[in-house]
């Protein structure tokens, strides 16, 4: 059942449409229940999809309408609900499509929503979640890993990352911006793989 | 144009990630945040679901990557061990050093070697000429036995985790205070506090006897078991292994709590920082954690309380206090 928000009683102004009207307890619910799904979702979608180039716009799609499906009501089971709605988007876009992969078609018909039970990317523990950001780390360009080095491990300021590495505040900045999208996509669009260790 | 070069192209997604990363670091890492900053963000966030789903992502990955201040050694090697060993020849900043627990458990004369000292929050590991390793843990001293006589080591105050190879000829041997731990092929964790001596061994065996005025105690200690030592009484319980590695998780910068009182949890943070969490009211002391946290930031587990239970957090100089 959805529930309807009655929240506009006093004659506030409504909010424009889209605009986040949710509370930090629901945007860290959704923090932690459904981004560490995008791993897998990925996975999903390079299975289903021809185009390479839109599985990231097709995750972000699913995520926006989780997004807003569940702030009128939560879904029970999250993660049968995310890959139910990207499955959703998917067909949506073959039957747009002028031209329909007869494989992709098929998978789709044969597709399995993946079941409830904690994945790996729930049962990270806090030694092989450092591991994973150190290894994460390393994958940064040099001057980028460097940055974000002396702010989290040694835990400099703007300012004296700047001195420290002789380069401007700015460039500081791009450095830190560059790193913090790219430690995102590592951590949360790729799957944390724990069964890969010797 | 090739395929590979096409799927690098941003689409809107990684152009809305990008956007969100930069609001995120003006937010979080630059000092100049102002209230106007604060409203230009939430219009922006307000804008689309994507733009909040975006930033949403980026900002818990960029806290999650606050762990790696785990990674931090707090004082840069060799400048700090340098000196200290200058001074121990000196002679007389020994017996500074080690005069208290010398004054009170008189049972070897102030023995000669190097002294290794680690500050609050440090970490260091030696190696010694045959292989074996020792990892000191924070607020430490260990001397390490002179030329030859590298197999013998007394632990002033601290704790520090062995890893010794074996040899039948020269037995590694411990000396705490007034108790001798003798190993026979072994990796095993020392603990020193003012009333008590920890021993928990992981791999291998050790012979542990302790003098006090009763007379002698004597134990073999085989893998599993946790020694405790005080002036009155001795015990080995054998516990599991799980529980023993948490006892480790310091090695890579953590502390891993399961069910541990509040208290116990700030007893063991205060170890390492200097900013000591300050617990009074006995109803937080006995609220349960759980979790792993990095050692050297006190405010990782102030801020846990604060979530989890609701408390409040006052910042004074030198000290951080949990109250309702």
């Amino acid at each position: 059942m959805v529930k309807i928000m009655d929240s506009n009683r006093e004659g506030e102004p409504l909010p424009r449409p889209g605009a986040a009207m949710t509370t930090p307890e629901f945007d860290a619910w959704f923090a932690r229940e459904v981004l560490p799904l995008e791993a897998a979702l990925m996975q999903f979608l390079e299975r289903n999809c021809r185009d390479k180039a839109e599985l990231e716009d097709i995750c972000q799609d699913a995520f926006i309408k989780v997004y807003e499906a569940a702030q009128r009501e939560r879904p029970k089971s999250v993660k049968p609900f995310v890959f139910a709605v990207a499955r959703n988007i998917v067909v949506d876009r073959i039957r747009h499509a002028r031209i329909i992969p007869i494989e992709t078609a098929l998978d789709l018909d044969t597709l399995e929503i993946a079941s409830e039970e904690p994945g790996p990317e729930r049962t990270v523990i806090a030694r092989d979640e450092l591991n994973r950001l150190k290894a994460a780390l390393e994958r940064l360009p040099k001057r980028c890993r460097e940055a974000v080095t002396l702010r989290k491990i040694e835990g400099l300021s703007m300012r004296e990352i700047a001195a420290r590495m002789g380069i401007s505040v700015k460039t500081v900045d791009a450095h830190l911006v560059e790193g913090a999208a790219t430690l995102a996509n590592i951590l949360y669009a790729e799957p944390a793989d724990l069964r890969r260790k010797p | 144009m090739t395929s590979e070069q096409q799927t690098s192209q941003p689409g809107p997604a990684a152009d809305v990630r990008n956007r969100a990363a930069s609001w995120l670091v003006r937010r979080r890492d630059h000092e100049d945040w102002a209230a106007e900053d604060q409203v230009e963000l939430d219009n922006w966030l307000a804008e689309s679901p994507a733009n909040k789903i975006a930033f949403l992502r980026v900002n818990a990955a960029w806290q999650r990557a606050d762990r790696l201040g785990a990674l931090r050694t707090p004082l840069p090697k060799h400048k700090w061990l340098a000196p200290v060993l200058k001074f121990v020849s000196a002679g007389a900043a020994a017996a500074l050093v080690l005069g208290g627990v010398y004054l009170a458990m008189p049972r070897e004369a102030p023995p000669p070697g190097e002294l290794y000292v680690t500050g609050v929050g440090g970490r260091e590991t030696l190696t010694l000429r045959d292989g074996s390793k020792i990892e000191l843990n924070t607020n430490t001293a260990l001397r390490v036995g002179g030329k030859g006589t590298q197999r013998t080591v007394w632990l002033e105050r601290g704790e520090a985790y062995f890893q010794i190879v074996h040899n039948e000829a020269h037995p590694f041997v411990v000396f705490a205070g007034t108790h001798r731990i003798t190993d026979l092929g072994t990796k095993f964790l020392v603990r020193r506090e003012d009333q008590m001596l920890r021993v928990s061994l992981l791999e291998g065996k050790a012979q542990f006897d302790s003098k006090n005025s009763r007379g002698s105690q004597q134990a073999t200690l085989n893998p599993g078991d946790v020694l405790v030592a005080t002036a009155k009484s001795l015990s080995v319980t054998e516990r599991p292994s799980q529980e023993l590695a948490d006892e480790l998780s310091w090695r890579s910068g953590l502390l891993v709590f399961r069910h541990a009182p509040l208290v116990q949890a700030a007893a063991e943070y205060n170890r390492y920082n200097l900013k000591k969490i300050v617990i009074t009211d006995p109803k937080i002391a006995e609220l349960n954690i759980n979790g792993a946290l990095p050692a050297n930031d006190p405010h990782a587990l102030t801020r846990a309380a604060q979530r989890l239970f609701n408390l409040r957090i006052e910042e004074r100089p030198g000290e951080i206090i949990i109250t309702h």
